[in-house]
């Protein structure tokens, strides 16, 4: 016969075998992520400040620690409010022309021909992100090459009787940029849209049918109120996406003309990279550091994310 | 208000022709169920009359108007989905507004019908909240009053109660059919349910794998079913279907004989178990289980043809299991099918065995 005290032991001695449960459970699903975080984000974070507060150089050696680096950030470095500047330009562009709205034009568009058709369309529009970036680069360098072999300037001299070839890699470099980008960032967009148009059940639509919607109408009422989460979703993560990376504009100008498509990530690989200055790259780098994890949590306030990892309310029980 | 026409419509997807041939008139201000099991056709008919699909064949009339080819935003039908389908991002009124956009309406007109409608469903409480505040019935109610409020010719009706528990489910039943008597709006009710269309419909169309199979009121169907399908379609418990030889005036079946008048060959006997007593005379047979059911009791009684339902009024005190009873009935409760085309034969009975 069992007392109450031992009744007790046994309780507690459950209840601690659960919250050993819990603690190896947390190890097991929250470890490697945590690991990855310190080991990707946490710890090069800490060595970004470290050296950003020295002298590092090409030639490696630390001979004193100083501020001089944030001196150049803010007095002396003129190049830099016209890389800000360019930088706006570039994720602004290519986000509210290619990644958002691009996007869901494609979303729409291809769910609303035919099955086969649409998956087609989409597949070739997934192709360049699946390409390597310098093979990518590469058809594009072709296409604008400012000869006469360029496609660009084929389709131009041939079709529309344009005298001389353009070099549009001189005279419109920015926007070359945003193109590039723009045509492979497109594609996440339309996925995710795809997807949420999917899962919006079709009696809602055949109910706006009947209640005398439109074609316009549908995708007023129905299709972009259901996509408010995932336009968030995309602009948050193409923005910080966008603002860090530099891979299509370096293979494309190189940052040039001169600094003309330099956007700021690149200038902090220029800075640390071509011209040696490790310490003024990792000062810069902070700032983007800085402004990503700032963007990230407005994101998260300002658009509500949380809601997108609820689940969907948009059916009706 | 609209008088609705099938003539030979066919529906095709692909290569699969769901309805083959379909004839029909619903008249002006009538209320009809479609009533058939899942994949009868019965949902693609209604959404052919929504103008959700277009017939691949044949024409379909409003009030003689040939609408085939009419959009489903002109045909002024009002439709309450299975799922409700309330638009899930806007208020209650919004949802009933939103008829009303797309006519033109003056605003201060729209809201007073907006009222009106609300009113009509009892929902002008809860014109302010979302969809997903509300419970089953109530979004059940602002279907209604968005169905109703742009005044449509047609009110189209799928499955609209099969998402409710059962006490709304009958409270909704009278609901429905008394909005109808008020507006006499022209109704079609798709249900899989017979109890649903024989309490609300003036007409049901019993459907089978794309065909209508009967037309008529409910106790034509619950009387005179044309077919084994219909018969055994209609009625709660379902009816006892029992194969035969009718040979001589006698149906047998394995040791028991009936009298029959009016048939031979491979017939089915239905003896529906409410028209079952236990008597003197009659079949025999031993209880086998009792169920009770309330105000009935349903036995199920082996007999030397299978198990027969029998449903008795009263209380259960008067039979146990494993008693020997004798079955009778009334032979012009009797209905007689070939078994050979599974089709009524009109004015066939049979009589009890003594």
């Amino acid at each position: 016969m069992t007392t109450t005290a031992d009744e007790l032991t046994i309780e507690r001695r459950g209840h601690a075998r659960s919250a050993a449960r819990r603690r190896t459970n947390f190890v097991i699903f929250l470890g490697p992520a945590i690991v990855l975080t310190v080991l990707f984000f946490v710890v090069p974070v800490i060595i970004d400040i470290a050296v950003s507060f020295t002298d590092l150089s090409r030639s490696l050696r630390i001979s004193e620690f100083t501020t001089e680096q944030y001196e150049k950030v803010f007095r002396t470095d003129r190049r830099l409010s016209q890389v800000i500047t360019l930088t706006f330009i570039y994720v602004f562009g290519t986000l509210a022309i290619f990644n958002v709205t691009f996007g869901l034009i494609l979303a729409i568009t291809t769910t609303a021909i035919r099955k086969v058709s649409g998956s087609f369309f989409r597949g070739v529009w997934l192709l360049p992100r699946m390409s390597p970036s310098v093979l990518y680069i590469l058809l594009w360098l072709w296409a604008v090459s400012p000869t006469e072999a360029g496609l660009v300037n084929q389709v131009l001299m041939q079709a529309f009787g344009l005298d001389a070839p353009l070099d549009l890699l001189t005279s419109a470099p920015i926007a070359l940029i945003i193109i590039s980008n723009g045509f492979i960032g497109a594609s996440m967009g339309m996925i995710i849209f795809t997807a949420a148009i999917r899962g919006i059940p079709e009696h809602l639509f055949h109910a706006a049918a009947v209640d005398g919607a439109g074609t316009f109408a549908k995708v007023r009422f129905i299709t972009l109120p259901a996509l408010r989460w995932p336009i968030s979703f995309v602009t948050i993560y193409q923005t910080l996406s966008l603002l860090v990376s530099f891979e299509y504009i370096l293979l494309l100008t190189k940052g040039g003309p001169f600094y003309d498509t330099t956007v700021y990530a690149l200038y902090v690989y220029r800075r640390a990279f071509e011209s040696g200055q490790y310490g003024y790259g990792a000062a810069l780098a902070l700032f983007l550091i800085v402004i990503g994890v700032v963007v990230a949590l407005i994101g998260w306030r300002f658009f509500d994310m949380e809601r997108l990892l609820q689940r969907p309310r948009i059916e009706v029980h | 208000m609209a008088k609705i026409e099938f003539r030979n419509v066919v529906k095709r997807f692909g290569d699969v022709e769901v309805i083959p041939d379909m004839n029909l008139v619903i008249e002006d201000g009538e209320f009809v169920a479609l009533l058939g099991p899942s994949g009868c056709g019965k949902s693609t008919s209604l959404f052919m009359l929504a103008g959700i699909y277009l017939p691949s064949g044949g024409e379909l009339l409003f009030d003689g108007h040939v609408v085939n080819e009419v959009e489903a935003r002109d045909r002024n039908v009002g439709i309450v989905f299975q799922s409700y389908a309330l638009y899930p991002h806007m208020s209650v009124r919004d949802n009933i507004l939103f008829p009303l956009r797309f006519k033109k309406t003056p605003r201060d007109e729209a809201l007073a019908r907006v009222k009106a409608a609300a009113d009509l469903v009892r929902v002008e409480e809860l014109l302010d909240r979302r969809p997903s505040e509300l419970s089953g019935g109530q979004q059940q109610r602002v279907a209604l009053a968005r169905a109703l409020v742009k005044e449509p010719k047609l009110l189209l009706l799928d499955e609209p109660l099969s998402n409710l528990d059962a006490s709304l489910r009958l409270s909704m039943r009278t609901e429905i059919k008394s909005l109808h008597a008020q507006l006499g709006v022209t109704t079609v009710l798709v249900t899989h349910d017979q109890i649903e269309a024989t309490t609300m419909a003036d007409r049901i169309i019993c459907m089978r794998a794309g065909r209508i199979e009967q037309v008529g009121t409910p106790d034509d169907l619950y009387l005179k079913p044309s077919s084994l399908f219909v018969a055994s379609f209609i009625g709660s418990p379902p009816i006892n279907l029992i194969a035969g030889e009718a040979d001589g005036g006698t149906v047998s079946v394995n040791d028991v004989r009936f009298p029959v008048d009016g048939a031979s060959g491979s017939v089915t006997v239905g003896l529906r178990p409410e028209h079952l007593r236990f008597s003197n005379t009659g079949f025999a047979g031993r209880i086998a289980q009792i169920e009770p059911m309330g105000r009935e009791i349903l036995y199920v009684v082996e007999t030397g043809m299978g198990a027969v339902r029998v449903l008795e009024q009263g209380s259960a005190a008067g039979h146990s299991t494993g008693e020997e009873v004798r079955i009778g009935f009334q032979p012009e409760n009797s209905l007689v099918f070939a078994t050979k085309g599974q089709k009524l034969i009109a004015g066939a009975h049979v009589r009890a065995p003594i």
